[in-house]
């Protein structure tokens, strides 16, 4: 159950020549299935069944709009389509295996169906963004391994197809089926409730919620693995699940951060890998090709995220971020700022990778001998044994310091630590550099 | 929906507590089980002894076997239960999280399947 895709452009189609077309079902599909699916499995207490009808329904109404053209509320015919047919199927289930809980199953449906046939409350607008949110919370609930909530929030909320999960993550698809068919299980066997937390329990579950999506965008974003295509997509429907927390509980300063920090850092796609697919430093970038529409957002947001109180990783963060994002040329970046934002950064999330953009930072902002210093003590902490950053950085503020040999023997080490074909590439051309220098002198 | 709250903790920690503090774990468990019988969760409930009082049954080709232990190998062991009826799964997670030893060792919260008695 792939995906569909649009083929062309609708804003060009002029919207009469083809109501009820095959491509309006397929915008519908793109914009309203999400919320769809979350209304029908709070109407059906299965996300599998609501996964199988919502399918059929779709494709009921392939056949139908074209000839009869668009209801006029389709997400609402969609949904009694797809509830009616829920009903069709577990009747024709039960002939064969007639529990009594299956049989109770379908009176629940048909006294559902004809209260929401009568007076449609049940698809208030109000109603069915809480169906959304509910979702967002059971994908995300904590009860579920990390890696689940992660699976189950891009095929639900987003839409994404089990194989397109599978070729993000590089896990075999069978895995990955198999994670969900998992997740499912548990959320109906162990009775995981479809809710919103109260408020009691609102912040930490909202924590969760804002992991995983931060877990999506940064699988999107760091180039670690995965081809480029799947991986813009990973951080379109992080940005996407933002937005949807920022709108449906306005009120959390915390989600508005985390979408401005990821605007921001998105804002430099275009910048951060050149035309031969390598790695272009934060400070070499062509900062023309940054997206200043992104830019402007991200900063209005992480403006109010603060303002309303925002103290996370994700909002020191996403300040960094807009400090760079405010820099026109990289010598104009405030770097004593961003020196105090990771100070403050070290004390909310202490961990040896924050200790190492510090570093970095202090060595911008107080020179490399300043910034060297504090990469010695870094040195010997098991957590970056193996990452290559610690010594690209090194290599780094030798190079400036004109320490080609040193500097090259930082670089070396570097590209035995990396394991991306970008950044090895960058790493070897920096070693070619400092070989060369220390020949030359 | 009922649940099966198994409580895991450290045998020998609890026996290296004064007495006056294993009295304090007792009344806290007395004032727990008190109020989740009010809140209408309680269906049952027990302290276990001392896992080296346990003994192992197996029955194998019609031959019974019986060991004693299991010595577990782990930190921490099953000293004791809950059984509860929850609204779901996050109800049953409020409820394991007021029991006392939720705070040094840690619950397992376990759904039960229900079976139609014959």
């Amino acid at each position: 159950m792939s995906r569909m895709t649009c083929p062309s452009p609708l804003s060009t189609a002029p919207a009469t020549l083809c109501v009820g077309s095959r491509m309006d079902v397929e915008r519908i599909y793109r914009e309203e299935s999400g919320r769809i699916l979350a209304t029908l499995i709070r109407l059906l207490g299965s996300f599998d069944l609501a996964e199988e009808v919502m399918q059929e329904a779709f494709a009921a109404a392939l056949e139908q709009w074209p000839k009869r053209g668009i209801p006029d509320n389709a997400r609402a015919w969609l949904v009694s389509t797809a509830h009616h047919k829920a009903v069709d199927m577990l009747r024709r289930r039960s002939r064969f295996d007639s529990k009594r809980q299956e049989l109770q199953k379908i009176a629940e449906l048909e006294q559902q169906l004809s209260e929401t046939e009568s007076h449609d409350d049940m698809l208030r607008p109000d109603a069915l963004s809480d169906d959304r949110l509910r979702l967002i919370f059971t994908c995300c609930h904590t009860a579920l391994m990390l890696e689940a909530q992660v699976a189950l929030t891009l095929r639900t909320l987003c839409g994404l197809s089990t194989e397109e999960i599978a070729r993000a993550f590089l896990v075999p698809l069978a895995t990955m089926a198999q994670r969900l068919v998992r997740a499912k299980q548990k959320i109906r066997d162990a009775h995981i409730p479809y809710q919103v937390p109260p408020a009691s329990e609102l912040t930490p579950r909202l924590d969760a919620v804002m992991l995983v999506v931060y877990l999506i965008f940064n699988e999107g974003y760091s180039a670690s693995s995965g081809d480029a295509a799947i991986r813009r997509e990973l951080c379109a429907e992080a940005i996407r699940l933002a937005r949807l927390l920022c709108e449906l509980l306005p009120a959390q300063n915390e989600s508005r951060a985390l979408l401005a920090l990821m605007l921001l850092h998105d804002s430099r796609r275009s910048a951060r890998v050149d035309e031969n697919g390598e790695v272009v430093l934060l400070e070499e970038q062509d900062r023309s090709l940054w997206d200043r529409e992104q830019i402007r957002e991200g900063l209005e947001l992480v403006e109010s995220a603060l303002r309303g109180g925002a103290e996370s990783a994700y909002a020191l963060q996403a300040a960094i971020a807009a400090i760079h994002a405010q820099a026109t040329r990289a010598q104009e970046t405030d770097w004593k700022q961003i020196v105090a934002l990771y100070e403050r950064l070290l004390r909310v999330q202490p961990s040896p990778i924050v200790e190492l953009n510090h570093a970095a930072a202090v060595a911008m902002a107080a020179g490399p001998a300043a910034g060297l210093l504090l990469l010695d003590g870094l040195e010997g902490k098991p957590e970056l044994r193996d990452y290559y950053l610690l010594p690209a950085a090194r290599g780094d503020l030798l190079r400036r310091l004109q320490q080609w040999s040193e500097a090259a023997l930082a670089y070396r080490r570097a590209l035995g630590l990396a394991s991306n074909d970008a950044v090895r590439s960058f790493l070897a051309k920096r070693l070619a550099d400092m070989e060369a220098r220390h020949g030359a002198t | 929906m009922q649940y099966l709250l198994l409580i895991y903790g450290n045998e020998e920690s609890f026996g290296k507590m004064s007495k006056a503090e294993q009295g304090g774990v007792l009344q806290e468990y007395g004032d727990f089980t008190k109020s989740i019988a009010q809140s209408g969760h309680y269906r049952g409930g027990n302290e276990l002894a001392a896992i080296s009082t346990a003994t192992t049954v197996r029955v194998r080709d019609k031959k019974r076997l019986v060991t004693d232990g299991p010595f577990a190998e782990t930190k921490e062991q099953l000293g004791g239960y809950y059984l509860i009826e929850a609204k779901d799964l996050d109800d049953a997670l409020a409820v394991a999280a007021r029991i006392p030893s939720a705070r040094w060792g840690s619950i397992e919260v376990r759904p039960i399947v229900p079976h139609d008695m014959p």
